[in-house]
């Protein structure tokens, strides 16, 4: 059996239907394209490489919205990952991508293969992971199956990252019941190198070697691309089989190969990619794409773990920890020992042609013939229809919620112990955050900082998504995700350079769903245009939906820093008794969408208030540059919980109070107005940090000796015990963890 | 002295063992593959933590069987200092270069955290810059750190002062008798689950574990 | 030839694993269930003119599969088919 149809009972069959590729496509891969009919094996290629996960057909109007270049971006999207210079002749480079289907179907595996497939998306750029980041997004912890699902998740995320060495640093983990049956996982990594060392995924040279690279192929994970291109049902529960299995210790010696082959051989190499989503048609052809180069592949050489499998099977296949290299001719053999000395197998398995054709051998047969292009650049780009959800019209008829607060001690401490705002060590404890010893802030602080070893620069990373506001507001929520992750940068001292993300939504064939990635990825390239974080790498994960019913719309931002003095890394945490207590930026009614909100209600709803992006970047800088001059002791970014939340957070694990007088009322010591932070000031530097702040800071207090958190409201006070708060904040979600709900 | 930072498939602590002697101590230290055949001219032998071959099968079982591993038993066995931290203590256990096992943690959960230790001997080579039942703080990063032997192996490394640290606050893995760290009855074997190579510098806010990298390169004047 | 090889903690050795397990399968109400013991099994295969097979697989399991100190085995040959 070489095709299991032929193109004619393609054409009246329509199999590809269910591989998600539509009629006019096939019918313009036919006519157009090819001026035939295309057999089996590449009708099932095109279907993958024409889904929304390899093609971006639907999202990709949308995403040139976005800014992606500046002076120090020297690789933006369209490669593994981006590259931003940070001096020196060295690079960061980071990406991240979602694994939000698998991770449903699988949390374990999915979660771990989410996170080597990032790391080689890093590795083979040629820079040495030095970071993973994760954003969870999970239903309420209030049921065993999504309790057993996070644990798996967060084992699986652990256990791979752990065995590779490559510490975890920071993340996000929310909870909320829109994600029960669809959940979000995405994961980060970021990498370093040296400039002269970068590669491309590329392709060319007539008689250059294709190899192939690492794990053997089976039939896991066969439309894994499409299967994450179309959304959940009960009915196709038993469609959800295509999970792909990691092997940490695999994807640690091909990291340590691939490292090697690329620093010190790097004139063998013309390109080398990760065999990603769709395996390895995508890799091959998007290599001989990008190097405007014909390729003609042996299937029969390919290394297979299952017998029989079809050339359909084999180029689908999604197996992990396998990267794919053009190889000059001659130094075939040279290659394949650098991976021998790691036992790992290294495979010519085509070579480079002259022309653009695309090539495939099966079995003594030629099973494709197509020129390369129409796999990678001929795909037809998709106008969607979209629509301002009902919902967005309403919200900003209705009168404002109000939350009425009688007893701002007890909300705190209700607050405190809402799954989202709780303690998360419990899981980041299970990741490994501190191995390669260049951890200056691990997990549970605004951002993780690293060390350049070497150097006295520092690397700050954060992650951030809050799928509530975006709901609420799409074009303000992705503004407000911006700011999010730049004030949890600023916050550590560290400059933003750029962002990564991931946009999670449901069903864009839904016109108020596209209107949501539409109108959320418009608030945050305004934000990155007025930040200067251009977005250099990123994916979209779309038809995250259980039985019709969509995830809020969560676009996830990954956002990397700069610290050009490791001395100025500044806490989180208050440092002394006596400092003064500064809170940056306006507080306004921001009660929609915010955790008191869910808290009082069980639901979110209302309009957000919009801010000025502008303002708000330039109180960042000033801050900054107080942060630089060394006059702050210590920084935190106010986000879920508000101001209340934030005081706490900055008192936990010390021995230290506050003491604070506030013109805002007990409603307002909760609300989420963005582009806020509290910031401690040694005594000695007040003068110096209000006259460079000006009114965009007021002083509210001092910190104090006393561990207590004291605080006058204008309609009321706080007086709360920071032990008491901090044991409530810690025993929450283990203790929800245990409940034999 | 010269030292040999042993390299296994999967071993991930490597760079921070060598960084703390070299980097920090000014040790003359060498990486060495696990397919090295000889240590002739290392004068003591330090093994990394990590997953070494993945810790398929059981943490450290396969590494046993490495090529160096004869080489590192012969050093061991004439009295040379061999460290092993983490991954390096599962593997010393499984190859008999010290007593008992490590099994996996009573939680069933990897855990990384700073945890409170007692310095239980200062009187090794390894430990003779502490002071007696001196109170440290080190991270740990282990699914495979509890401790285990019978009841008269550990009766053994008791009477022998072979317990060099103790988990001094919390238990975070089960050891029997809160065990953290063991030496061999001779003493210059010493494998301990906590990382002292990731307590060496001020700005990764922790340097604990700077003593024990000193004691070992700077014998004290009774050894 | 096969043979199944069964790799468990030793008797006296506390299994958590095994009493997690059987927490949980009194959640599912089989109050029943007095005991689980978690281990693994291997199962290996031998070329047919392969001589005294048990002395192979007790110097296998000697040797790597099993820790003496926490572990311990027991195997058995499996039908051909």
């Amino acid at each position: 059996m070489k095709q299991a149809m032929t193109p004619e009972e393609i054409k009246a069959q329509k199999p590809y239907l269910d591989w998600s590729l539509s009629e006019r496509e096939y019918n313009y891969i036919a006519e157009e394209l090819l001026g035939r009919l295309p057999n089996y094996t590449e009708t099932g290629l095109y279907s993958a490489m024409w889904s929304e996960h390899c093609s971006y057909k639907k999202s990709k109007p949308v995403l040139r919205l976005f800014p992606n270049k500046n002076a120090r971006v020297l690789q933006g999207p369209g490669e593994g990952a981006g590259v931003v210079d940070i001096d020196d002749g060295q690079a960061v480079v980071f990406k991240a991508e979602s694994h939000n289907h698998p991770s449903t179907v699988e949390p374990y595996q999915g979660a771990a293969t989410g996170v080597g497939g990032i790391l080689r998306d890093i590795f083979s750029m040629g820079a040495r992971p030095i970071a993973s980041l994760d954003s969870l997004h999970f239903g309420e912890l209030d049921n065993p199956t999504m309790k057993m699902k996070v644990q798996d998740t967060v084992k699986g995320i652990g256990d791979y990252g752990n065995c590779m060495g490559i510490p975890t640093i920071a993340g996000e983990t929310t909870f909320d019941p829109c994600y029960s049956g669809n959940l979000l996982v995405n994961a980060m990594s970021v990498g370093l190198m040296d400039q002269k060392h970068l590669q491309k995924g590329t392709a060319n040279g007539i008689g250059n070697a294709v190899m192939y690279v690492g794990a053997k192929t089976g039939r896991d994970g066969i439309h894994g691309a499409t299967f994450a291109s179309a959304d959940f049902s009960d009915e196709n529960a038993t469609q959800r089989s295509a999970v792909q299995v990691g092997d940490p210790f695999m994807e640690k010696l091909l990291m340590e190969a691939c490292l090697e082959l690329i620093e010190q051989h790097a004139d063998w190499l013309v390109g080398i990619q990760d065999m990603g989503a769709a395996g390895i048609v995508s890799s091959s052809a998007e290599m001989a794409s990008e190097g405007q180069a014909g390729m003609e592949l042996n299937l029969d050489l390919v290394p297979q773990r299952e017998p029989n499998m079809s050339a359909y099977e084999i180029m689908l296949s999604e197996s992990q920890e396998r990267m794919l290299l053009c190889v000059v001719k001659g130094h075939e053999a040279d290659v394949q020992a650098i991976f021998k000395n790691y036992d790992l197998e290294a495979v010519v398995i085509g070579r480079i042609t002259a022309g653009h054709d695309y090539v495939l051998h099966h079995d003594g047969q030629e099973v494709c013939h197509i020129p390369v292009s129409t796999l990678t650049d001929d795909v037809l780009e998709e106008a969607s229809e979209e629509r301002e959800p009902a919902r967005l019209k309403a919200a900003k008829q209705a009168p404002a919620w109000v939350p009425g607060i009688k007893d701002a001690g007890a909300t705190l401490r209700q607050l405190l112990a809402q799954s989202t705002i709780a303690d998360k060590s419990v899981f980041f404890e299970q990741y490994d955050s501190m191995v390669r010893t260049s951890t200056v802030v691990g997990p549970g602080s605004d951002a993780g900082v690293l060390r350049v070893r070497g150097t006295r620069k520092g690397l700050a990373m954060t992650t951030d998504g809050n799928g509530r506001f975006v709901y609420l507001d799409p074009e303000i929520g992705g503004k407000m995700a911006l700011t999010e992750a730049a004030a949890n940068l600023i916050a550590t001292g560290a400059e933003p350079l750029a962002i990564t993300d991931c946009l999670n939504y449901g069903d864009p064939t839904d016109p108020e769903i596209f209107w949501e990635l539409h109108h959320s990825v418009m608030g945050m390239a305004e934000a990155c245009r007025v930040f200067d974080t251009p977005v250099i790498s990123g994916n979209v994960s779309l038809y995250n939906e259980n039985n019709g019913q969509a995830i809020h719309p969560t676009p996830m931002v990954g956002m990397v820093g700069l610290i050009k003095n490791l001395d100025r890394v500044i806490p989180m945490a208050a440092q002394h008794a006596g400092d003064a207590v500064y809170l940056l930026g306006q507080t306004g009614d921001d009660f929609a969408g915010s955790e008191l909100q869910k808290l009082l209600t069980g639901d979110i709803a209302g309009a957000l208030a919009d801010f000025d992006l502008q303002a708000t970047r330039d109180n960042f800088h000033r801050l900054l540059a107080e942060m630089q001059a060394g006059h702050i002791a210590s920084a935190h970014d106010l986000a879920e919980g508000g101001l209340g939340v934030g005081l706490a957070e900055i008192l936990f694990k010390t021995e230290l109070g506050v003491n604070l007088t506030l013109t805002l009322t007990k409603d307002q010591f909760f609300a989420e107005t963005a582009g806020r932070m509290i910031v401690t000031v040694p005594v000695e530097h007040t003068a110096a940090f209000e006259a460079a702040l000006g009114t965009a800071v007021t002083k509210v207090g001092e910190v104090t000796n006393s561990h207590w958190l004291q605080v006058r409201l204008a309609d009321g006070q706080v007086n709360e015990n920071v032990q008491a708060l901090q044991t409530i904040w810690e025993e929450a979600i283990p203790c929800q963890l245990k409940s034999k709900d | 002295m010269r030292l040999a930072v042993i390299v296994f498939p999967g071993s991930n602590c490597d760079l921070d063992l060598y960084e703390a002697l070299h980097t920090v101590c000014g040790a003359d230290v060498e990486y060495v593959s696990h397919k090295a055949t000889s240590l002739a001219g290392f004068d003591g032998v330090m093994i990394p933590g990590g997953f070494s071959y993945g810790d398929y099968l059981r943490a450290g079982a396969i590494a046993r069987f490495a090529p160096v591993m004869k080489e590192v038993i012969r050093l061991a066995k004439a009295g040379a200092p061999v460290f092993g931290t983490c991954n390096g203590f599962q593997i010393l256990t499984e190859a008999g270069l010290l007593p008992g096992a490590l099994k996996k943690n009573d939680s069933q959960r990897f855990v990384c955290k700073t945890v409170a230790l007692e310095v239980v001997n200062n009187q090794t080579r390894f430990t003779h810059q502490y002071t007696a039942h001196e109170r440290i703080n080190l991270p740990i990063a282990h699914a495979d750190g509890s401790f285990y032997a019978d009841q008269a192996t550990l009766d053994q490394l008791e009477a022998n002062g072979q317990v060099v640290f103790r988990y001094a606050e919390e238990n975070p893995n089960g050891s029997l008798n809160n065990i953290a760290g063991i030496t061999n009855a001779a003493g210059n074997v010493l494998g301990m689950m906590p990382h002292p190579e990731r307590a060496v510098e001020a700005i990764l806010g922790n340097t604990d574990g700077l003593r024990l990298f000193k004691s070992l390169l700077t014998p004290a004047a009774a050894d | 030839m096969k043979v199944r090889i069964f790799v468990t903690y030793k008797q006296s050795v506390f299994d958590p694993q095994g009493e997690t397990i059987k927490d949980a399968i009194h959640a599912l109400g089989h109050q029943g269930v007095t005991g689980v013991t978690v281990g693994k099994f291997f199962d290996v295969t031998f070329a047919p003119e392969t001589a005294d097979v048990e002395a192979a697989v007790q110097a296998i399991a000697d040797q790597l599969l099993v820790n003496f100190n926490m572990e311990t085995y027991t195997y058995q040959v499996m039908e051909e088919k």
